[in-house]
């Protein structure tokens, strides 16, 4: 991707008149290859240039804004390859022919379904709002009513170019997204978003329909582009989603290089298998989903997911050596020894903070292993741990002396003890980190 | 820019397992395309679910997932037919729980009846996991395969620790091995690589990359299953072309977001059920989207839902 310094410099001016603040235009043309320097900042360069330079520096997929919600930008297949960047956004649908108890329902669920996890808070992102009365009126009502009853993004629905222009006007500045846009009133669509400053999803049947009107709709002033390419159950949207991604990073084809939406409340009535849906639509690419609710017992599933698939693959699986406070513990508290591989504490810390008995997790560097492998590695053994632990500065902060091991490397407690000396009282834990809430309530 | 469709052709593909016996065998596996991407390549063989029936319930499994079960929890074989009849298994997995050191310590002569009567008892071939407890699950396996000579059960799961008697039974007494690694791409195929230099072919292996659960670890289990799904079938590393197995029902009804009633943490919502289904339901399709080619899992509900994913998918 993207163009040489000397490719850069050849479609500038060449007057090194310095007003970009660089030097020359060779300097200018370097920092602009390096993302140092914005193209806006030369008022000489020509559109072709512009044109050309856009072109080659615009990601494969573009990011789209739908209120504070970025889509798109995705770069790669796998996970592992690099990192998944937009997480999919999970949008709430409500429509202009339920009743007001109904709309306020699915409004508070979006607005308050939270989860706290690893320190973020995890929620649902858009609101997706139908026309299906197929009035202009109430449709644009409706608009009114979320502007005041939610500060989450806006996806307005309507075939009805009356009501969605309607619709936007009330949305206006609001970053909304116009669904949809299609080969017959595409123009006419885009034309509504500009004036509006939404962003337009192009619908079609099919992938290749759809990729033959996105030109049409950029061309008209709007770049922010989705794409809906008419997938209608589970298996057209695993083959649809995988050909456009295909598309825009294999083939680079610039008219499908727009994230996807799907609308995948309108695949299954089944709250169970739209929540299944959610989560192959959340692993394998689409941009935004439409749900058709956002309940507690679906969302929480659905939201770690999220989490757990755009997690950056390349951090490494490694927490930092030391003391960990759980549930607030005090000098009374227990300690718990165990390694520093992320799963391990990740799975250990959850156990004891759902035992709710306040426990110092004290963790050791043992190069991210488990357990059972450190050990078998000689890291996680007797004359590694009990230097350790004395360093840790753990017994400044009890009143007591005994310290509890995992029970998978119950075979090193004797050594542990002789290495600890008297300081110390040697305790065998669990094996499993499930039996750590019944152990500890025990102690 | 005009479309056209794309696809991806790879030069190896996933080898096959069989198991069960006579008319009732499955196999698993043989594919040349990543899943459900038919669309590049063969898919020859569905995933398959094997439902579990432990031999003793931990107390603490929450009601959710008792309720189902609740007639036949204390009896093993009854259980087994349950899931067959009423839940409409293809298979099950039998999880030796009671043979743990740590808990009743039965042995192996009890635990080699028990898969007997099972395998009498069901018309589906049948899994025999251990309790984790490396050198007694080594035993126990040993014996199982002995007494039940020829029906070419799978067990596991071999760890570095004990594969060499497992595969050796498995091998003398024609059984096949689940082999497992502690998710790594690297461990998964020295393992495979021991088991099949004890004499165990390659087909009478599957490997289990180590299963995490949904919120514990799953984009771990997730990437290390597609990389070995892209080393066996771009890079067609001979080593690698084992298929995959998940033994996820036991991981997924832990998770403290299924434990939890409503009570305890009203944030999670009140609908315990439905959040655990839906806790394994997802961490399933989450395997299966990462290769996986055998899912072993507790809840009837969530297997009725994946199994409609696959064969959506498969369609
Ligand atoms: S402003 Fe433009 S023309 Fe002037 S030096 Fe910078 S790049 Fe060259």
């Amino acid at each position: 991707m993207g163009l040489t310094g000397i490719q850069i410099f050849k479609l500038l001016p060449k007057t090194n008149c310095k007003e970009c603040g660089s030097p020359t235009c060779l300097a200018f043309a370097m920092a602009l290859a390096g993302g140092k320097a914005e193209l806006d900042k030369c008022p000489y360069v020509s559109d072709e240039a512009k044109a050309t330079l856009s072109e080659a520096s615009a990601p494969p997929i573009r990011g789209v804004q739908i209120g504070d919600k970025k889509v798109g930008e995705e770069l790669v297949f796998y996970r592992h390859e690099k990192t998944f960047i937009n997480p999919t956004a999970i949008a709430c649908l409500v429509t202009d022919e339920m009743d007001d108890a109904e709309v306020d329902a699915k409004i508070n669920n979006l607005n308050t379904v939270t989860f706290e996890r690893v320190g973020l808070t995890l929620s649902a992102d858009l609101l997706a709002i139908r026309n299906s009365s197929g009035d202009a009126g109430k449709f644009e009502a409706l608009v009114n009513k979320a502007l005041g009853a939610t500060e989450k993004g806006l996806i307005l629905m309507s075939d009805n170019l009356d009501a969605l222009e309607a619709g936007a006007k009330a949305a206006n500045g609001k970053g909304a997204l116009l669904y949809a846009a299609t080969a017959d009133n595409c123009e006419k669509v885009a034309e509504i978003a500009k004036a509006n400053g939404a962003s337009v999803v192009a619908k079609g049947a099919s992938v290749e329909e759809v990729s033959n009107f996105t030109g049409k709709i950029v061309a008209a002033g709007v770049k922010d582009v989705v794409l809906d390419t008419g997938a209608t159950d589970l298996k057209s949207m695993f083959y649809n989603e995988n050909q456009v991604r295909r598309a825009a990073l294999k083939a680079k084809n610039r008219d499908l290089g727009f994230p996807t939406i799907e609308v995948i409340c309108d695949m299954t009535d089944d709250p169970y298998k739209e929540a299944m849906l959610a989560n192959v639509a959340i692993a394998k690419y689409a941009g935004i989903i439409v749900m058709s609710d956002i309940d507690k017992e679906r969302m929480l599933p659905l939201l770690v997911q999220r989490l757990n698939i755009y997690t950056d693959p390349q951090r490494p699986m490694v927490m930092d050596e030391g003391i960990y406070e759980i549930n607030k513990p005090g000098p009374d508290s227990p300690v718990i020894i165990t390694t520093n591989f992320a799963l391990t504490y990740f799975i250990v810390a959850a156990e004891i903070e759902a035992s709710r008995v306040p426990t110092w997790l004290l963790i050791m560097d043992v190069e991210g292993m488990s357990v059972l492998t450190a050990w078998s590695a000689g890291k996680f053994v007797a004359d590694a741990m009990a230097p350790f632990v004395v360093k840790s500065g753990m017994k400044e902060k009890i009143n007591h002396n005994k310290i509890i091991i995992p029970g998978y490397v119950a075979q090193i407690s004797g050594e542990f003890q002789e290495e600890l000396g008297t300081d110390w009282e040697v305790i065998i834990g669990t094996r499993e980190a499930s039996d750590l809430p019944a152990f500890l309530k025990g102690l | 820019m005009a479309f056209s469709a794309q696809t991806e052709k790879y030069s190896g593909k996933m080898g096959t397992l069989t198991f069960g016996s006579g008319d009732q065998a499955l196999t698993v596996g043989g594919q040349a395309s990543m899943p459900f991407a038919a669309f590049d390549g063969d898919l020859p063989n569905k995933a398959v679910i094997a439902m579990e029936v432990y031999d003793v319930v931990n107390p603490e499994w929450p009601a959710a997932v008792v309720e189902p079960f609740k007639d036949v929890i204390n009896d093993p074989v009854a259980w087994a037919k349950k899931n067959v009849e009423e839940y409409g298994a293809k298979a099950i997995c039998l999880q030796l729980a009671s043979t743990d050191p740590n808990g009743e310590d039965k042995d192996a002569a009890y635990a080699a009846d028990l898969v007997s009567k099972m395998l009498a008892a069901i018309s589906v071939p049948l899994i025999v996991w251990g309790s984790g407890a490396v050198e007694k699950d080594a035993e126990v396996l040993a014996k199982v395969c002995e007494v039940n000579e020829g029906k070419n059960l799978l067990i596991g799961p071999a760890v570095e620790e004990n594969y060499k008697k497992i595969a050796a039974a498995a091998l003398g007494y024609g059984h096949a091995v689940v082999s497992q690694s502690p998710i790594d791409v690297n461990m998964a195929k020295q393992m495979n690589i021991l088991i099949n230099n004890l004499g165990l072919p390659m087909d009478k292996i599957i490997m289990e990359p180590s299963t995490a659960a949904l919120g514990y670890g799953v984009e771990y289990s997730y990437s290390v299953m597609e990389r070995i799904s892209l080393a066996a079938l771009a890079q067609n590393d001979e080593k690698m072309q084992c298929p995959m197995i998940n033994d996820l029902g036991k991981e997924c009804w832990k998770a403290r977001e299924v434990m939890l009633s409503d009570k305890e943490e009203p944030g999670f919502g009140p609908d315990q059920e439905k959040r655990g289904v839906l806790w394994e339901a997802m961490t399933a399709v989450d395997m299966l989207l990462a290769g996986s080619n055998l899912l072993i899992m507790r809840s009837p509900k969530a297997v009725k839902l994946v199994e409609e994913c696959i064969n959506e998918l498969s369609a």
